[in-house]
C-alpha cells in the first residue's frame, strides 16, 4: 500500500515535480482517508496534494493514468491468484518449479490465448525480481527485458528450445516453432513492459540528466541542437532568479522607531506620539549596464547573458545593454524591440567585425553614454580582456568603478590565462567588486545572482 | 470543543451543501474542501478571475455558518496589518487618564526601585489582550466554533510576507512576544487565493493543497446561471451559455467571467428577450465585454455565433444552399 504511493512519488520526482517529504507524507494520509477504491478520487485528491501549478497537474495526471492502470491491472490479477488455485500455479513460472520440463510448460501455457491474466501476474513478478523501477535510460529497455526474461526462467526454455533445435525430424520442428514462438511472446510482454516503466520512472529522468549536462557544458561547445534546450533552461534559470528577486524592496525593520518621522507625523497632538512610524530599510532597484565584447571568441557568451538579462526583465527594469569589438554602441532597443535571434544576428552585424579594443570602446562608452552609470548601477562587462596591445585606458575604466554601485567583469577564459599575450586582465582587475571565470550557464546564473543579491 | 466543521463528512455532503447556499461545485473543488479539512491544510486556488475563487470561501461560511474572515493583500501589507497591532492610542489615552492615579502609585513607593517595580507591574496591564487589536488572521483564530479564513490575492503581497504566513498557517498559533503564543482554539479552513500576478514560492506552495478553477463547461455554467438568476427559460439560458463559451474561445484581452455571464443574463431577461437575437446581442455586448478592443473584436462575429448558439445555422445553410452573405 504505502509502497505503491512512495514508487508513484518517486515516478512524479523524475518528471521534475517537486514533491517534498511532508507531502508526502500527505499523501499517504490522504490515501488513508479516502483509499484506493474510487480512482477518479484518488486521482482528483493526489493531484490536490501533490501537483503545484497547472503544468504539475498535467504531469501528474498523465502519469497517474500510466501509473495505476497497471498497478490496478496487478492487483486484479493478485485477486484471480488467490480465487483461483489453478492459475496460482500457472502463473508462478518465476517460483521453484518441481520439474524443469514443467517450468516450460507453464511459460508456454502462459503465451497462450486465455491466459492473458497470467501472463501479466508472471511479468509483474519477473518486474519486481529485476528491480525495473530502477530504469532511468531508454537503452536500459533492452536490458531489462532481458532480465525479466531471465527471471520468468527463459534459460530454461532457451536450453529446451537447442535441444529440440538439434533433433530432427517433423515433430521436434514443430517443438522448436512452438518454443519460438512463446519467447517471443514472453519478450515482447517483457519490453512492453519496461518501456512503460521508463515512462513512468525514466522519461523524466533522461530530460533531467540532458539538462544538467547543459548547464555544466562550456557554453561555446554547445551545438545546434543544444541551443533549443538552452533557450528552456534560460527561462527557467531566469524564473528562479525572478522569484528569488522580484518583489523585495520596502521592507519596514519592526522595533526600530523612525523618531524623525513620528515627531513629526505627530507635531498635530502635541507631540504625543499616536502614529507611530517604524523606520524602513531602503532597496534600490537593480540597474545594470552590460558592456559587452562581441568579437568572434566572447559572442557565444554574449548570447547567453543578454539572453538571460532580457528574460530578467520583471526584475531588472532599467537595463542597458552595449556591444562592441572596436567601436561600441547601445543595442538596448535592437534587443528590445526584435525577436531576440534577429537582433543577436543584428548586433552582431553591426558590431562583431572589427580588431578587439577594449581602450577604444571603453572611450567610445565614456564619451556618448557615461552618465548612464549612477550609484545604484552594477556594469558588468563581458570579455576576454584581449585588447590587441592597445591601451586599455585603466584611466577610463576607474572613473566607471567609481561613478557606479559596482563592477563585475565576467570573462569567458580560465585564470589561469588572465595575463598571459595581450590578455590585460590584471591590470581591470583592482577595479571591479568580482572578477569571474563564465563558462557554463551555472555560473552565469551564480554571478547575476550575486548582482541580485546585492541589491537586496 | 464543537467545531461548526461537521458537516464536511463527504465529498457528496460538501457538493450537496454548497449547492444549497447556490455554489454549483465540481469534483475537484469538493476534494479540495474535504482533504482540507481532513488534513488541515490550506488551500490555494489560482485561476482566471470572476470563476468563483473567492466565492466558495464565502459560500463555504454561509453553508457552515460560520464567519468569513477576509484578509486582502496587497503590496507592502505587513504584520500588523494582517495580525495584530497595540492599540497605542488607546494606551496613551489611559496614561493620560490614570496620570494622577500613576502619581499616587509612585508616591507610595519610597525608594526608587520599588517605584520602578510597581510601573512594571503597570505597563503589563497596559500589554494585555485588552489593548490588543486583532487583525484578521489573529481574529480568524479567535473565533470559538471555527472560521472561514480568506486570504485573498496572495500573489499580491510582497515576499516577505508569504514568509511570515507560513508560520501562522503551519501550526495556526500567533505568538505574540508580551502575552505569549495564541494558539487556535478551532484552526480555521484557509483559502488562498491568486490570480498569478507573481509566481508563489515554492515554500508556500508545498504547505498548501492545489486547486485550480477553470472557466466552467457549458454544464456547469448553466447550473451557475440557473442558480443566481430567477426565471430563465431552459432554452435562453442554453443558447447565451453557449454564446459565452464561444466568446471565451476567442482571441480576446479579458475573457468573460461567470459574474458576467450572469450580469449578462439578468440584463436580457429584463430586455424579455425569450431567443438570442442579433440586436439583443449587440446592443448588450458591453455587459459581456469589458474592453473597448475586445467589442470590436468580437461584434463581427456575433452573427455568426448567434446562428450557432441558437443552433439554426446548419437548418439555414441547408434551405438555401449558398454560404450566408449577410
Amino acid at each position: 500500500m504505502e509502497r505503491q504511493i512512495s514508487n508513484f512519488i518517486r515516478a512524479l520526482r523524475s518528471a521534475d515535480v517537486k514533491v517534498s517529504t511532508g507531502e508526502a507524507l500527505d499523501a499517504a494520509r490522504t490515501v488513508a482517508m479516502i483509499g484506493y477504491g474510487d480512482r477518479t478520487l484518488l486521482k482528483d485528491s493526489l493531484a490536490c496534494v501533490l501537483a503545484k501549478s497547472e503544468a504539475e497537474k498535467d504531469i501528474h495526471d498523465k502519469l497517474f493514468d500510466l501509473y495505476f492502470a497497471r498497478s490496478n491491472k496487478r492487483s486484479e490479477a493478485a485477486r484471480d491468484d488467490s480465487e483461483d488455485g489453478e492459475t496460482e500455479g500457472q502463473a508462478s513460472a518465476g517460483g521453484e518449479p518441481g520439474e524443469q520440463g514443467d517450468a516450460v510448460e507453464q511459460m508456454v501455457s502462459l503465451t497462450q490465448e486465455g491466459n492473458e491474466e497470467a501472463l501479466a501476474t508472471a511479468v509483474e513478478r519477473a518486474a519486481e525480481a529485476a528491480g525495473l523501477n530502477d530504469i532511468r535510460f531508454s537503452t536500459q529497455v533492452a536490458y531489462y527485458a532481458q532480465q525479466m526474461l531471465r527471471a520468468m526462467g527463459g534459460e530454461k526454455l532457451q536450453d529446451r528450445l537447442l535441444q529440440a533445435l538439434q533433433n530432427s525430424g517433423a515433430q521436434a520442428d514443430t517443438e522448436a516453432q512452438r518454443l519460438i514462438d512463446a519467447r517471443r511472446a514472453l519478450t515482447m510482454a517483457a519490453r512492453e513492459r519496461a518501456e512503460r516503466a521508463f515512462e513512468v520512472f525514466g522519461a523524466g529522468e533522461t530530460e533531467k540528466f540532458r539538462d544538467d549536462v547543459a548547464a555544466t557544458k562550456r557554453l561555446t561547445a554547445l551545438e545546434a541542437h543544444d541551443m533549443a534546450r538552452m533557450k528552456l533552461l534560460i527561462a527557467k534559470v531566469a524564473k528562479r532568479l525572478a522569484v528569488k528577486h522580484s518583489r523585495r524592496r520596502k521592507r519596514t525593520t519592526r522595533g526600530l522607531l523612525d523618531v524623525r518621522k513620528t515627531m513629526r507625523a505627530n507635531a498635530g497632538y502635541d507631540g504625543v506620539p499616536f502614529n507611530v512610524i517604524w523606520r524602513q530599510k531602503k532597496r534600490d532597484r537593480p540597474k545594470i549596464v552590460a558592456i559587452c565584447d562581441v568579437s568572434g571568441s566572447v559572442a557565444a557568451y554574449v548570447r547567453f547573458l543578454l539572453l538571460l538579462l532580457y528574460s530578467l526583465k520583471e526584475v531588472i527594469p532599467d537595463l542597458h545593454a552595449y556591444a562592441f569589438s572596436y567601436r561600441l554602441g547601445d543595442v538596448s532597443d535592437t534587443l528590445e524591440n526584435n525577436e531576440f535571434d534577429g537582433a543577436m544576428k543584428k548586433i552582431l552585424r553591426e558590431f562583431g567585425l572589427g580588431s578587439t579594443s577594449y581602450g577604444q570602446a571603453f572611450s567610445d562608452f565614456s564619451m556618448n553614454h557615461e552618465t548612464v552609470i549612477d550609484r545604484r548601477s552594477t556594469v558588468i562587462v563581458l570579455g576576454d580582456g584581449r585588447s590587441n596591445y592597445g591601451d586599455p585606458r585603466l584611466d577610463l575604466f576607474s572613473g566607471f568603478a567609481g561613478r557606479a554601485k559596482q563592477v563585475i567583469w565576467l570573462n569567458p577564459e580560465g585564470p589561469a590565462l588572465w595575463g598571459t599575450g595581450d590578455s590585460v586582465i590584471p591590470r581591470y582587475a583592482p577595479y571591479c567588486k568580482q572578477m569571474s571565470h563564465v563558462a557554463t550557464l551555472k555560473d552565469l546564473e551564480r554571478a547575476i545572482d550575486e548582482i541580485l543579491t546585492s541589491y537586496s | 470543543m464543537t467545531s461548526g466543521y461537521e458537516p464536511l463528512t463527504s465529498i457528496e455532503a460538501i457538493t450537496a451543501g454548497l449547492g444549497e447556499v447556490g455554489y454549483i461545485s465540481t469534483a475537484q473543488i469538493s476534494t479540495a474542501v474535504f482533504l482540507a479539512h481532513g488534513l488541515r491544510k490550506p488551500i490555494l486556488i489560482e485561476g482566471p478571475a470572476g470563476v468563483g475563487k473567492t466565492d466558495l470561501a464565502a459560500s463555504l461560511g454561509r453553508w457552515l455558518d460560520l464567519p468569513i474572515i477576509r484578509l486582502q493583500c496587497y503590496e507592502g501589507l505587513d504584520e500588523g496589518k494582517a495580525l495584530y497591532e497595540w492599540k497605542y492610542g488607546k494606551q496613551l489615552l489611559y496614561t493620560q487618564i490614570l496620570k494622577e492615579k500613576l502619581n499616587e502609585l509612585i508616591g507610595e513607593a519610597d525608594s526608587l526601585g520599588k517605584s520602578l517595580g510597581k510601573l512594571a507591574d503597570f505597563e503589563d496591564l497596559f500589554f494585555s489582550p485588552q489593548f490588543l487589536e486583532a487583525r484578521p488572521l489573529l481574529n480568524a483564530m479567535q473565533q470559538d466554533k471555527g472560521s472561514i479564513l480568506l486570504i485573498d490575492e496572495i500573489d499580491k503581497s510582497d515576499e516577505a510576507f508569504e514568509a511570515f504566513l507560513l508560520e501562522v498557517l503551519s501550526d495556526y498559533q500567533v505568538s505574540v512576544p508580551e502575552i505569549g503564543t495564541i494558539r487556535a482554539k478551532v484552526p480555521p479552513i484557509v483559502i488562498l487565493t491568486s490570480n498569478n500576478v507573481r509566481e508563489l514560492g515554492d515554500a508556500l506552495k508545498r504547505r498548501c493543497l492545489h486547486l485550480h478553477i477553470g472557466f466552467p463547461d457549458h454544464v456547469r455554467e448553466q447550473k451557475i446561471v440557473r442558480a443566481r438568476v430567477d426565471g430563465i427559460s431552459d432554452s435562453l439560458l442554453s443558447q447565451l451559455v453557449r454564446f459565452v463559451q464561444s466568446v471565451r474561445e476567442a482571441d480576446i484581452k479579458k475573457r468573460p467571467s461567470i459574474a458576467e455571464t450572469v450580469d449578462w443574463a439578468r440584463t436580457l431577461l429584463l430586455l424579455h428577450a425569450s431567443s438570442l437575437d442579433e440586436q439583443f446581442v449587440r446592443d448588450t455586448l458591453n455587459v459581456l465585454l469589458k474592453h473597448e478592443t475586445d467589442i470590436a473584436a468580437i461584434a463581427p462575429q456575433v452573427p455568426k455565433m448567434v446562428r450557432e448558439a441558437v443552433g439554426t445555422d446548419t437548418g439555414g445553410r441547408m434551405s438555401s444552399g449558398y454560404p450566408d452573405l449577410g
